[in-house]
């Protein structure tokens, strides 16, 4: 911690996280309006005292709306990069672990499900579930789900063959219990770090997919949807799209500096992946 | 090579078929019936199971599956609902712009990451590095729907330099470039990021090799050890990325041909999606993904046909 | 006339921990028309002495003190990169150890060897011309052909000769031969070794050959230095150091001579202890913790004593010859 503190993009990076995770938290108490609530007498207002990043086109705040979306993109970040870490690591294990055949067949699986380009595979899964904030949710698992297997494959696959595994197994452990006991402590490390910097590519799905109508519902506060309402009135009212632009910017630069930082500092191996 | 050139072959249809498998399990396995799905609501009882029919969907799953399957491997991938047209023909009309698209993202990041991250590599540890390294960072970062949007308020709306929609007059092949300049941008600047730093870290491996130093010993001109024998092979893994890359610029093409209103295959699915047009969301969702690998294919022997020690090894 | 007369040549390198002395006073020549050799265990600083000559000291290394005078006209301590880089190929050349890694991989050996003649004027032919010339000099069969092929399509012994070809395509004044035979076998290691002795005395020039293989050094040079944690611990002719070797590295050195022992193996057999840590010298003799002499004085700084006619050792007990029963 105290080397991350060393490193100025690291502690800038950290910032910006913190000023996200504040603005989210306590959007209720940090916004005067409630972000849903249309005001057709201050529609299209410039950003002024008032509101401080101006109203959108039917009047609401856009700056409670920012906060809000705020909630939403961490919401989103958070849940579907805890339940991809989980079925990431249930695969990679059984990848790993399991028979040759197995291991060859989930590769191929994993690589095939690489092969979708993401907006691709967002928009054939919306055509049928129709958009929710749970397809965001599917489009992330699929898309974060085989680079976390693989990385737990991988290691795995250097773990099993080592000689405390190999004595654990001479002593009668099941499988089970040597997966949990002994590989899955080991491996945990350096997939955490990975997924704290996917946190980002997490965050542009869930602000891309809503941008495109497919995510999140109106009138839910969502940055992609505020990028969207600005696109609309581009020529006249650019301060929406500014207002819906920030924080994604703001929010994806400060996890990736953050999470470079991290891996620089505790896991240099990682570098270039 | 030729042995090389069939594994990969066989290794590529593999993929595809396997994507079409997953995305026929997809459509066919997730609750909601696609007919009723093409048709919308208003639809009647009699018209909902005609199309059915007609889609086939009357039939058992595996016998679906295999019409699915073979249909896609002979280019047959169904007919649009509203025109009735092969879902194929419409997809490959609006290819070349969407791959004109990634043309040129790719030549803006070669153009920037290339030059960037071999000056980082060149001036390694100076203000210089660091600043193209975090810049790399940042580009990597920020969605390139983001870029595409702040890039259209600055330099058309604002600034007007440059169109704000469309693909350019047909046949104006000035004027398409021109339209072209700010979408490829969109695309390509997250993959400046990537290069540079591909660049500068194959770069600072290269420098460190025992044939740079004797070339050094040799006296050669820095320039000529730097560009011409340096630089030379630490490109050659930009390659792979690039191809590895096409997936996400087919991403970011979707974005950017909405936001510039551009034609192209993502337009269409978009398009297709608000009618429901859903044969054709399928159709271009494959299309794309066997784009995707082809183009993968194409980097890894392009790898091969530039790097003497790699042709050589197969 | 000597091709390089090193003298007082200290170089220093700042590490993460501290600076670190890597050569001590160097001092030696390297008379003209001659092979001086350089032995010495692996981190002895055979590697910076050439880096320092030909001033391709990584960054952090830096030359403090001394002179390496170059046909006693220029002192390359104080020339300027510019003016070490002519140098460089035209004069001064330099055979690296690993034949596989040395030359450019995705450039054809003739590009390559076009490339070195870049100072020169004339047409692209003629330089090929000249090209094939040395490759055929050094044996390499179809020497027309063996210019468009690349570096893996050769084995390593015709790289190595290749490398030799490019080294001495310039007609240097002096060849640096940085354990050009290291990585070959055996048969290859005689071959390459009568073939550099022959194009020698073709082109006249002076060879800085640095090996740990001692049958090599006594059988192509005429003079020896040997190092030790980065010092001269001895020089001599061949005969001086071999037959009458006076610092006690030395003795142990010829002791470890794959071709005194039964079983033959690549790697030298090792001496016991090791090199010390050169971030902190010590204040006397720098190989006393593994001496099998070590006595009182020993504590002290040595100096190069004066022994013979060209002959000089670091040590205080140089004047007495070293006898066989003090080593068993």
């Amino acid at each position: 911690m105290r080397r991350l503190l060393r490193e100025p993009l690291g502690v800038f990076g950290l910032s910006l996280v913190v000023l996200v995770i504040f603005g989210a938290v306590f959007a209720d108490l940090l916004s005067a309006y409630d972000p849903t609530r249309i005001n057709p007498r201050v529609r299209f207002q410039g950003p002024s005292g008032d509101h401080l990043l101006g109203t959108d086109q039917l009047g609401r705040d856009l700056f409670s709306r920012v906060l809000y979306g705020g909630r939403i993109a961490l919401f989103v970040a958070l849940v579907s990069t805890a339940v991809s870490l989980v079925i990431g690591i249930v695969l990679g294990l059984i990848a790993g672990y399991g028979p040759r055949w197995l291991d060859n067949l989930m590769i191929l699986l994993f690589d095939s499900m690489k092969s979708f380009p993401t907006v691709m595979l967002a928009l054939a899964l919306v055509t049928i579930m129709g958009p929710s904030l749970t397809a965001v949710m599917v489009v992330v698992v699929l898309v974060t789900v085989p680079g976390y297997a693989r990385i737990i494959r991988t290691q795995t696959i250097a773990i099993k063959t080592s000689e405390f595994v190999t004595a654990a197994q001479s002593m009668g452990a099941s499988n089970g219990r040597i997966l949990f006991k002994h590989i899955l402590p080991n491996v945990i490390g350096p997939l955490v770090i990975l997924a704290s910097m996917d946190i980002p590519v997490v965050i542009a799905i869930e602000a891309g997919m809503s941008f495109l109508g497919l995510g999140v519902r109106p009138p839910t506060p969502s940055w992609g949807s505020i990028l969207n309402d600005g696109f609309s009135s581009i020529r006249d009212t650019a301060w929406i799209a500014i207002a819906g632009g920030l924080p994604i910017i703001i929010t994806t630069l400060g996890f990736t500096f953050l999470g470079e930082t991290l891996r620089d500092v505790f896991d240099p191996r990682l570098k270039g992946r | 090579m030729l042995a090389y050139t069939f594994k990969r072959l066989l290794l590529a249809v593999a993929i595809v078929s396997l994507a079409m498998f997953l995305l026929f399990c997809m459509i066919y396995t997730i609750p909601g019936d696609p007919a009723a799905v093409a048709l919308g609501p208003r639809a009647t009882d009699e018209m909902r199971e005609a199309l059915r029919i007609k889609m086939g969907l009357d039939q058992p799953i595996w016998v679906q599956f295999w019409n699915f399957f073979t249909g896609a491997w002979t280019g047959d991938l169904g007919n649009e609902v509203l025109s009735d047209r092969p879902v194929l023909d419409v997809v490959l009309e609006q290819l070349p712009y969407t791959l004109a698209l990634i043309a040129g993202g790719i030549s803006w990041s070669v153009a920037l990451g290339i030059p960037l991250g071999c000056w980082a590599a060149v001036s390694r540890g100076s203000v210089a590095d660091r600043i193209v390294g975090v810049i790399s960072v940042a580009v990597i970062a920020v969605p390139s729907f983001v870029i595409a949007i702040y890039a259209l308020l600055i330099f058309a709306v604002t600034l007007r330099w440059l169109p704000a929609i469309g693909a350019g007059e047909p046949g104006d092949l000035s004027d398409q470039l021109v339209h072209l300049i700010l979408p490829s941008l969109a695309v390509g600047l997250g993959w400046v990021g990537y290069i540079a730093r591909m660049v500068r870290a194959s770069m600072l491996e290269v420098l460190e090799a025992s044939h740079i130093r004797t070339a050094r010993a040799f006296g050669l001109p820095h320039r000529m050890i730097t560009y011409r024998y340096a630089l030379t092979i630490a490109i050659l893994p930009t390659i792979t990325l690039l191809g590895v890359g096409i997936g996400q610029m087919l991403s970011s093409a979707v974005f950017a041909e909405i936001v510039f209103a551009r034609p192209g295959v993502g337009k269409l699915v978009y398009d297709a999606i608000l009618t429901r047009n859903f044969p054709v969301v399928t159709g271009a969702v494959l299309v794309t993904t066997v784009l995707f690998v082809l183009l993968n294919l194409l980097a890894d022997l392009l790898v091969g046909a530039l790097d003497p020690r790699v042709r050589s090894s197969f | 006339m000597t091709t390089l007369a090193i003298s007082g040549l200290n170089v220093w390198f700042s590490t993460e921990d501290g600076p670190l002395h890597a050569l001590k006073d160097v001092e030696f020549d390297v008379p003209e028309r001659s092979i001086v050799g350089i032995v010495g265990e692996s981190g002895c600083g055979k590697s910076t002495l050439i880096n320092a000559i030909l001033g391709l000291l990584a960054d952090n290394g830096s030359i403090e003190g001394g002179s390496i005078q170059f046909e006693g006209a220029q002192d390359l301590v104080i020339l300027g990169p510019k003016e070490m880089q002519d140098l460089r190929g035209p004069r001064i050349s330099t055979v690296f150890q690993d034949p596989m890694g040395a030359l450019n991989p995705v450039l054809t050996v003739g590009r390559q060897m076009v490339n070195i003649q870049y100072r020169d004027g004339g047409s692209t032919a003629e330089k090929r011309a000249r090209a094939e010339e040395m490759l055929s000099l050094v044996r390499i069969p179809d020497a027309k052909a063996a210019l468009d092929r690349y570096p893996h399509q050769f084995s390593g012994g015709m790289k190595q000769r290749i490398a030799i070809a490019m080294a001495l395509m310039m007609k240097p004044a002096l060849l640096i031969a940085d354990e050009p035979t290291t990585a070959l076998d055996a048969t290859l290691e005689v071959a390459t070794i009568e073939l550099l002795k022959d194009l020698q005395e073709e082109i006249g020039c002076s060879v800085l050959f640095i090996s740990h293989h001692l049958g090599v050094i006594a059988e192509l040079c005429d003079e020896v230095v040997v190092m030790y944690a980065g010092e001269v611990v001895e020089r001599g002719s061949v005969r001086q150091i071999f037959n009458d070797p006076r610092h006690p590295y030395t003795v142990r050195l010829l002791e470890c001579d794959p071709a005194r022992q039964t079983s033959r193996s690549r790697n030298l057999p090792t001496i016991p202890g090791e090199i010390p840590d050169l971030r902190q010298r010590p204040a006397g003799c720098v190989f006393a913790p593994r001496c099998h002499r070590v006595h009182a004085g020993c504590d002290q700084a040595q100096s190069l004593v004066e022994i013979g006619e060209g002959h000089a050792a670091r040590c205080n007990l140089a004047l007495e010859p070293q006898t066989a029963e003090a080593t068993a």
